[in-house]
C-alpha cells in the first residue's frame, strides 16, 4: 500500500543533482531562434509610430512580428477576448508591441531597446480606488445575498462600517515564463512549455497559427513553480515561440527575463473591501454588507471567477444570518491580474477576519471567543450566502484541539505580562481558522483524464491531465497507481503532461490536481486490473475473488501455480492478446451553481484548517518578526502526508509574504518600480517563524468520495497565514491598550505598522 | 587566456567575451544546464555555484557561493569551478543533496540546486561556522524558495553536516597543489587583463583607456545582465597584493580595497559595536564574499552599507594613481550622486579607520523591508562621546536619506555641548528634519524614511539604559 506514505518527490533526486530538466535546459538545436519582447513605455495610448529599422538591422535578428503580421487569431484572453498578444493599442505599460527572434536570447534583447516608438498618450486610471469611483470595470458587478442584509443593520444593538485593502503578489516563480517550439511535418509543432494549463494554450496557439488543434502538442514536464502564475499567462511565450518556428521553421525558445515578467504578466488581484456589520452583545453577526473590490488590470482574464471566489470566500468559517455581498471587477490601466493559490479566496478571507477582529475590539472580547460564536454549525446556522449547506464541519474540534495544544490562552496571558513590561517591542497572537471550497466554480473544469500504459515487461507509463510545478502531483498519482495495482515505485513512471496523450484537460488550478487526475487515473488503473484479473480467471478457471493483488504480486488462491510478478503477468496477458493500454475519465458529481441566482453547490466539499500565530513588532521602527506559527490543518486522509506538510508549511510562508514584505509599487505613470528581487522581496530563511510546528488534522477521512478520501491541499494553507496578519493587528492594538482598533492594510510591511502605530497614538491622543 | 579548473579538467579560455558571466559559460558554453538562472541580479540564489581557491596564505582552500549570474568568467582564473553536475561521487549523492531528498527539502526543484550549493559550501566551511546553527541561516539567507517556506530546507542542512567529510576533502591536497600550480600560469592580455601589482594596473589602464576596473563585479555586472549594456574589457583587481592585504594595531585597522565584506565582517565583529549584525545583512553569504570594501565605498551608491559605518567611523581612505599617492578622509569623499572624488584612473587602495574607543557609544541600524539580503531604506551609524556629563564628539551617518551616504552637520552641531537626554534627542530629530529630504521609492516613502531615522535616534537614547534584547525584533529571545 504505496498511499499515505510519506514518500520523496519523485524528481528529488534530479532536483538535487541538477539533472530535472526544465524548458530553458532543453539542448538548443541548429539554428534555434531566441525571442524577446517590445514593451510599451507608457500605461494608456496609442503607438503613434513604430521605427524598427535599427531592430531589424541589429546583431543577430532574423525575424520580426508586429501586430499586423498575426496571421490569424490575435487575442489570447483565455476567458473572454481582450488579452492581445501584440498590439499598437496600450492598455499598460508592459505591454507587448512587438517581437524579435535573433540567434540568441541577449542579441534578441539588446535589439528590442533599438525600436523607436511614439504615442498618442491618453489619460490612465491607475489606481484601484479611482476605478471604484469611476465604475470602470472589465465585468459587470455580481451580487449575493441571502436574507434582508439592510433590515438587519438597521435592527441590529451594535453596528460598524470599515475598510481593508490587501495588496497584490507577484507570483515569483523562480523559474521564468518559458516555451519551446519544435516544428514538426505537416505542420505541425511542439511546444515544450512551463504550463499549468497545456490543453488552453493548445487551443489558443492554435488559433493564432489558424491551425486546428492536432497540429499543435503542448508538452510539459516540470515547472520551476506556477502559483497561478502559469495558469492563462504562459499562452504569450508559447504563441510567440509558435508563431516564429512557423514562420522560420527551426526550433524557437521564448523566455522572459525576471523584470520582463514581472512587468508583463499578471499578479494576484489587490482588493478593497468595505462593509457594515451588525451584531448582538455576544458579538455574534445579525447582519453584514459587503463590497469587494478586485483590481482586475486592464482585461478581464480569470478576474470574473477570481472576485466571485473572494465572494465565496468572505464568510470564512462563519456563518451570515442576513448577508448582501456585492463583488466588482475593477479595470485599470495596469498589468491584467490573474490566478494566484487562492484565487480571490484569501482577500476575501483578510476581509472577514478582519470584521471578526473589529467587532471583538468594539466589545472587548478575545477575538476567538468572537470567532467561535460565529462559527458554522451543521444542524443550524448552517448555509452559506450562495445557499450551500455546510455538512460536514471539522473547524470546530479542530480549532478546539489547536487552542490546547498551542496553549492560546496561556500565551495570550504571558503576552499581555509581556507588553506591559516591554516599552518599544510589543508582542501579538492570533488564531484564524480557514474553510476553503473545493471545486472549479466553472462547472466544466471539473473533469480529469488519464491514459495508462502497461508494457509487456510490467513496467508501467502513466499520463494525466494535470501538471507538475513542485506540489508532488507526479508522486501522489504515482501512489495511487501502485495502491491500485500493488505495484512497486519503481515499476510506475509518470511522464510528462502532454496534450497528445490526453486531449481537453483542465488547467491544473484550484487545488484540484490530485482529486481529479487522481480519480481518473484510478479508473484507468481499475479498467486494466479488471482485464487482467479476467485473462486469470479465465486461465486459471478461478473467481475474481480469488485474485489478490499484494506487494508487486498476483496470486491466486488454490492453484496450484501461486503467483505472477507484474511482468510475467504483462508478459502473460500481452501474449493472449489483452489489452493493456487504458483511459481513465473523472467528472466531480454533486455539483451545481446557478450563477444569476448565486445559488447552488458550487463545491464538493471543504479543505479546513487553523493557525496561531505569535508575533513581535518593534514600535520605532515597524519590523516584525513571527517568533511562533502552530498549525493543524485538514488534508482527510493523505495520499503523501510528506508532500501534503511541505504544501502547507509552503503555503502558509507565501501567504506570509504576501501579508508583510511582498509589496507591489507602481510610479504615478503606470511603471512598477518592484519589478525584481532587489525591489520585491518575497520570503527569506529568515521570515520562516523561529517555532513552526505543523501537523495534520488526524483520523479525519473526507466525507466526499474523493481519491481515498483525501483532500485538496495546494491552495488552502496560503491563507493560514491570515493569523499572522492579524497577530500584527493585535501586536498594534497592545500599544494603546487595545483601545483602538489598527486599520491596518496589507502588506503589514515595517513602514505600513509604523504609519498605523503613529495614527493610533495621534487618535489616542497621547494618552498613555 | 586564463585557467581553471573545473570539473577533472584545466579549462583555458581566451577568446569568451570579458563580459560573460560564469552562469553563461556553464549554461550556453560548456552545456550545464543544472545552475539556473533565477533572476540574473544575484538576488536568488538559483545560480549559486562554489568557487575554491586559496586563501591568503596559500596553506588551504575556500570554499566561497558564487551568484554565478553576476560573476564574470575572468574571475575564475586561477580557481576551482564547482557546479551542481559534481557533487555526487558516480551514483552516491554528496551528503548534502542527500539530506534534502530525506528531508523532503526540494518541491518545483528550481532553486534547489542553488540551495545545494550555498549547503556545500557551508560543508566546507570552518568548524566554527559549521558547529554555530545560528550560522545556516545566514549561510542560506541569499538563497529563494517560492515553494518549501525553508524548514526541510534548514533541517537538511542540519542533518548534512552530521557528515564530515566527501570526496573533496579527501583530495584537498591534490586541489591546493593544482591551484598554486595555475597562480604561476600566466593570463595574457587579450579579453582578461589581470594585473599582479599596482604599477602593472595603471600601465594597464594607460594602455586600455576604455576598460573597466572591477573587483567583485555585484554591481557592474549588473551593467551587463539588466541594462544588456557590453563591456569590452575588464581589468580585475583582485590579484593585486597591495590591494588585499589587512593591517591591524591595537586600536586602527587598514582594510585592502579588495577584501571581501565577509572578511570586513569577521575582522569588524570583535571591533565595532553592531557592525557584525549589520553586515550580516549586507547581501547574502553570496555576495558578502564576492562584494569588496573598496567596491561598496566607490560605488557611492547613496544605499550602500559601509560608507554609513566608515563615515561614523571617520575613516580614511587611501588612494592612489598615476600621480601618486594621497589620503582623504572619507567625510570628504562624496560629492554628488554616484561622484565622489576619485580622478581618473584613481583608485582606492585602502581604508583605514581608528577602533571605537571603550569610553565612546557606537551603533549602526539598518532598515529594510526584508532581513536578509535586502538594501537599506535607511541606515544610520552614531558614534558618541561623553564627557563630564556633555556630549563631546558625535559623528551621525546616514545612508538612504540623501544623494550620497551623508553625515549630518547640523544634527552634530545640534548635539555637541549638549547633555545626553530626550531633549537633545529631539533637538537631534529635529535637526535631521531639516536636513534631510529623502526620496520616496520602492523600498520607502520620505515620510518613513525621515520618521525611522528619527525613531533610530530614539533607539540609539534609549540603548543607553536597555539591553538590545528589549529593542530590536531580531535579537529578542523567546522566554
Amino acid at each position: 500500500m504505496s498511499a499515505g506514505k510519506a514518500l520523496a518527490h519523485e524528481s528529488a533526486v534530479g532536483h538535487v543533482s541538477g539533472s530535472a530538466s526544465y524548458v530553458d535546459d532543453i539542448p538548443a538545436r541548429e539554428q534555434q531562434l531566441y525571442v524577446a519582447i517590445g514593451y510599451s513605455s507608457i500605461a494608456h495610448g496609442k503607438v503613434t509610430k513604430l521605427n524598427l529599422e535599427a531592430v531589424r538591422s541589429a546583431k543577430g535578428v532574423v525575424d520580426i512580428l508586429c501586430e499586423d503580421d498575426l496571421p490569424a487569431a490575435r487575442d489570447v484572453g483565455p476567458v473572454f477576448p481582450g488579452d492581445p498578444l501584440l498590439s499598437s493599442t496600450v492598455l499598460f505599460m508592459g505591454q507587448a508591441l512587438f517581437a524579435v527572434a535573433a540567434s540568441s536570447h541577449k542579441l534578441a534583447q539588446q535589439a528590442v531597446m533599438l525600436a523607436i516608438v511614439e504615442y498618442d498618450e491618453q489619460a490612465a486610471v491607475l489606481k484601484l480606488d479611482d476605478a471604484i469611483d469611476q465604475q470602470y470595470y472589465v465585468r459587470p458587478p455580481h451580487r449575493m445575498q441571502r436574507g434582508d442584509a439592510s433590515a438587519a443593520l438597521n435592527n441590529s444593538s451594535h453596528r460598524l462600517q470599515g475598510c481593508v485593502r490587501s495588496g497584490g503578489q507577484e507570483h515569483f516563480y523562480l523559474e521564468g515564463q518559458v516555451a519551446l517550439a519544435v516544428p514538426s511535418e505537416q505542420g505541425s509543432v511542439t511546444v515544450h512549455s512551463s504550463n499549468q494549463n497545456p490543453s488552453e494554450a493548445q487551443h489558443l496557439v492554435a488559433a493564432v497559427l489558424g491551425v486546428p488543434m492536432h497540429k499543435v502538442t503542448i508538452e510539459t514536464r516540470r515547472m520551476g513553480g506556477g502559483f497561478g502564475g502559469k495558469e492563462t499567462q504562459a499562452t504569450m511565450c508559447c504563441a510567440l515561440a509558435a508563431l516564429f518556428c512557423a514562420r522560420q521553421a527551426v526550433a524557437v525558445s521564448c523566455r522572459l527575463s525576471r523584470r520582463d515578467d514581472m512587468i508583463t504578466t499578471g499578479k494576484r488581484h489587490g482588493f478593497r473591501c468595505d462593509y457594515d456589520v451588525g451584531f448582538d452583545d455576544e458579538g455574534t453577526i445579525v447582519g453584514i454588507d459587503y463590497m469587494l473590490a478586485g483590481q482586475c488590470g486592464h482585461s478581464a482574464d480569470l478576474s470574473d471567477a477570481i472576485v466571485d471566489r473572494a465572494m465565496f470566500h468572505c464568510d470564512n468559517a462563519y456563518y451570515l444570518p442576513d448577508v448582501m455581498i456585492e463583488g466588482v471587477r475593477c479595470k485599470t490601466h495596469t498589468v491584467s491580474n490573474t490566478a494566484f493559490r487562492g484565487f480571490g479566496g484569501p482577500q476575501g478571507m483578510v476581509a472577514m477576519e478582519n470584521v471578526i477582529d473589529e467587532i471583538a475590539f468594539k466589545l472587548k472580547l478575545d477575538p476567538l471567543t468572537v470567532r467561535k460564536r460565529n462559527f458554522y454549525n451543521t444542524t443550524d446556522r448552517n448555509v452559506t450566502p450562495y445557499h450551500q449547506k455546510i455538512e460536514h464541519f471539522n473547524i470546530p474540534t479542530l480549532v478546539a484541539q489547536l487552542e490546547q495544544q498551542a496553549d492560546y490562552w496561556g500565551r495570550r496571558k504571558a503576552i499581555g505580562e509581556f507588553n506591559t513590561g516591554s516599552a518599544v517591542l510589543k508582542k501579538g497572537i492570533a488564531l484564524t481558522p480557514v474553510k476553503f471550497g473545493i471545486s472549479f466554480t466553472v462547472k466544466h473544469l471539473n473533469q480529469g483524464g488519464a491514459l495508462l500504459h502497461l508494457y509487456s515487461d510490467g513496467s508501467m507509463q502513466v499520463n494525466h491531465g494535470g501538471t507538475e510545478m513542485g506540489q508532488g502531483l507526479m508522486t501522489k498519482i504515482r501512489q495511487i497507481v501502485c495502491t491500485e495495482l500493488a505495484m512497486d515505485a519503481e515499476s510506475v513512471i509518470v511522464s510528462a503532461t502532454r496534450t497528445d496523450k490526453v486531449p481537453n484537460t483542465s488547467p491544473t488550478a484550484a487545488s484540484s490536481g490530485t482529486d481529479i487526475n487522481g480519480m481518473a487515473v484510478r479508473a484507468a488503473a481499475r479498467k486494466i486490473k479488471a482485464r487482467v484479473q479476467a485473462y486469470l480467471c479465465d486461465t486459471h478457471g478461478v473467481a475474481n475473488a480469488a485474485i489478490t493483488f499484494a506487494d508487486g504480486t498476483i496470486s491466486i488462491k488454490g492453484d496450484t501455480e501461486p503467483s505472477y510478478t507484474w511482468p510475467e503477468l504483462a508478459r502473460a496477458a500481452y501474449l493472449a492478446r489483452i489489452p493493456l493500454s487504458a483511459t481513465g475519465f473523472y467528472k466531480t458529481p454533486d455539483i451545481h451553481y446557478d450563477r444569476e441566482a448565486a445559488q447552488g453547490q458550487p463545491f464538493y466539499y471543504y479543505a479546513n484548517g487553523a493557525a496561531i500565530t505569535e508575533v513581535l513588532i518593534d514600535t520605532l521602527t515597524g519590523e516584525t518578526r513571527i517568533l511562533r506559527a502552530d498549525i493543524l490543518h485538514d488534508a482527510g486522509n493523505s495520499i503523501n502526508p510528506a508532500i501534503d506538510i511541505g504544501q502547507i508549511e509552503g503555503g502558509y510562508v507565501q501567504g506570509v509574504g504576501w501579508l508583510t514584505h511582498e509589496e507591489l509599487k507602481w510610479n504615478d505613470g503606470g511603471r512598477l518600480i518592484t519589478d525584481g528581487p532587489a525591489t520585491y522581496k518575497i520570503p527569506a530563511i529568515s521570515d520562516m517563524p523561529d517555532v513552526f510546528n505543523v501537523e495534520l488534522f488526524q483520523d479525519a477521512p473526507n466525507e466526499a468520495e474523493t481519491i481515498f478520501h483525501s483532500k485538496a491541499v495546494g491552495e488552502p494553507p496560503l491563507m493560514l497565514a491570515i493569523s499572522a496578519f492579524a497577530a500584527i493587528r493585535d501586536a498594534i492594538a497592545s500599544t494603546r491598550h487595545h483601545r483602538v482598533f489598527p486599520p491596518i492594510n496589507a502588506p503589514a510591511t515595517p513602514e505600513e505598522v509604523l504609519r498605523v502605530c503613529t495614527a493610533l497614538k495621534v487618535s489616542d491622543g497621547d494618552a498613555n | 587566456m586564463i585557467h581553471f579548473i573545473y570539473g577533472e579538467q584545466t579549462i583555458s579560455l581566451g577568446h569568451t567575451a570579458a563580459d560573460t558571466t560564469v552562469l553563461e559559460w556553464l549554461r550556453l558554453h560548456a552545456n550545464q544546464t543544472g545552475t539556473k538562472e533565477g533572476c540574473a541580479s544575484g538576488d536568488c540564489g538559483a545560480c549559486t555555484v562554489v568557487v575554491v581557491e586559496l586563501n591568503v596564505g596559500h596553506t588551504a582552500l575556500v570554499y566561497q557561493p558564487v551568484n554565478s549570474c553576476i560573476a564574470f568568467v575572468g574571475s575564475l582564473h586561477g580557481k576551482q569551478l564547482i557546479s551542481v553536475e559534481q557533487l555526487a561521487d558516480g551514483t552516491a549523492l554528496h551528503p548534502v543533496q542527500q539530506a534534502m531528498v530525506d528531508q523532503h527539502g526540494s518541491q518545483c526543484g528550481f532553486c534547489t540546486p542553488g540551495f545545494i550549493m550555498s549547503m556545500f559550501a557551508h560543508f566546507h566551511a570552518e568548524e566554527t561556522t559549521r558547529s554555530d546553527p545560528h550560522q545556516i541561516e545566514h549561510a542560506l539567507a541569499g538563497n529563494l524558495c517560492r515553494c518549501t517556506g525553508y524548514k526541510p530546507i534548514k533541517r537538511a542542512m542540519s542533518a548534512a553536516l552530521d557528515s564530515d567529510t566527501d570526496q573533496y576533502k579527501l583530495v584537498n591536497d591534490v586541489t591546493l597543489a593544482k591551484l598554486k600550480a595555475l597562480q604561476t600560469a600566466g593570463a595574457d592580455d587579450r579579453c582578461y587583463l589581470i594585473p599582479k601589482s599596482l604599477s602593472e594596473l595603471f600601465a594597464m589602464q594607460q594602455q586600455h583607456p576604455e576598460a573597466r576596473v572591477v573587483a567583485g563585479a555585484t554591481d557592474l555586472a549588473l551593467e551587463v545582465t539588466q541594462q544588456l549594456k557590453p563591456i569590452d574589457k575588464l581589468i580585475h583587481l583582485k590579484s593585486i597584493p597591495e590591494l588585499a592585504g589587512i593591517d591591524q594595531t591595537d586600536d586602527s585597522v587598514t582594510i585592502g580595497a579588495t577584501v571581501s565584506v565577509q572578511d570586513c565582517l569577521s575582522l569588524m565583529a570583535p571591533l565595532v559595536p553592531g557592525a557584525e549584525q549589520m553586515l550580516l545583512r549586507f547581501g547574502s553569504s553570496q555576495v558578502r564574499g564576492q562584494a569588496t570594501i573598496g567596491g561598496n565605498i566607490g560605488n557611492a551608491s547613496p544605499i550602500g552599507d559601509l560608507p554609513p559605518l566608515l563615515l561614523a567611523l571617520d575613516a580614511t581612505l587611501e588612494l592612489q594613481g598615476p600621480a601618486g599617492k594621497r589620503s582623504l578622509p572619507i567625510n570628504e569623499f562624496y560629492l554628488e550622486y554616484k561622484q565622489t572624488a576619485l580622478q581618473a584612473n584613481e583608485i582606492i587602495t585602502a581604508v583605514s579607520f581608528t577602533v571605537p574607543s571603550a569610553d565612546s557609544r557606537f551603533a549602526v541600524y539598518k532598515i529594510s523591508k526584508r532581513m536578509d539580503d535586502d538594501i537599506s531604506a535607511v541606515c544610520l551609524a552614531i558614534s558618541m562621546q561623553i564627557s563630564a556629563d556633555k556630549i563631546s564628539s558625535m559623528r551621525l551617518a546616514l545612508g538612504g536619506m540623501a544623494a550620497t551616504p551623508k553625515r549630518s552637520s547640523k544634527a552634530e552641531q545640534a548635539a555637541i555641548g549638549k547633555p545626553w537626554n530626550e531633549q537633545t534627542v529631539s533637538e537631534i530629530q529635529a535637526a535631521l528634519s531639516e536636513e534631510f529630504s529623502p526620496l520616496s521609492d520602492a523600498r520607502a516613502s520620505a515620510e518613513y524614511r525621515t520618521l525611522v531615522t528619527n525613531n533610530l535616534v530614539m533607539r540609539f537614547y534609549i540603548e543607553g539604559n536597555m539591553p538590545k534584547e528589549q529593542t530590536q525584533v531580531a535579537l529578542h529571545v523567546s522566554g
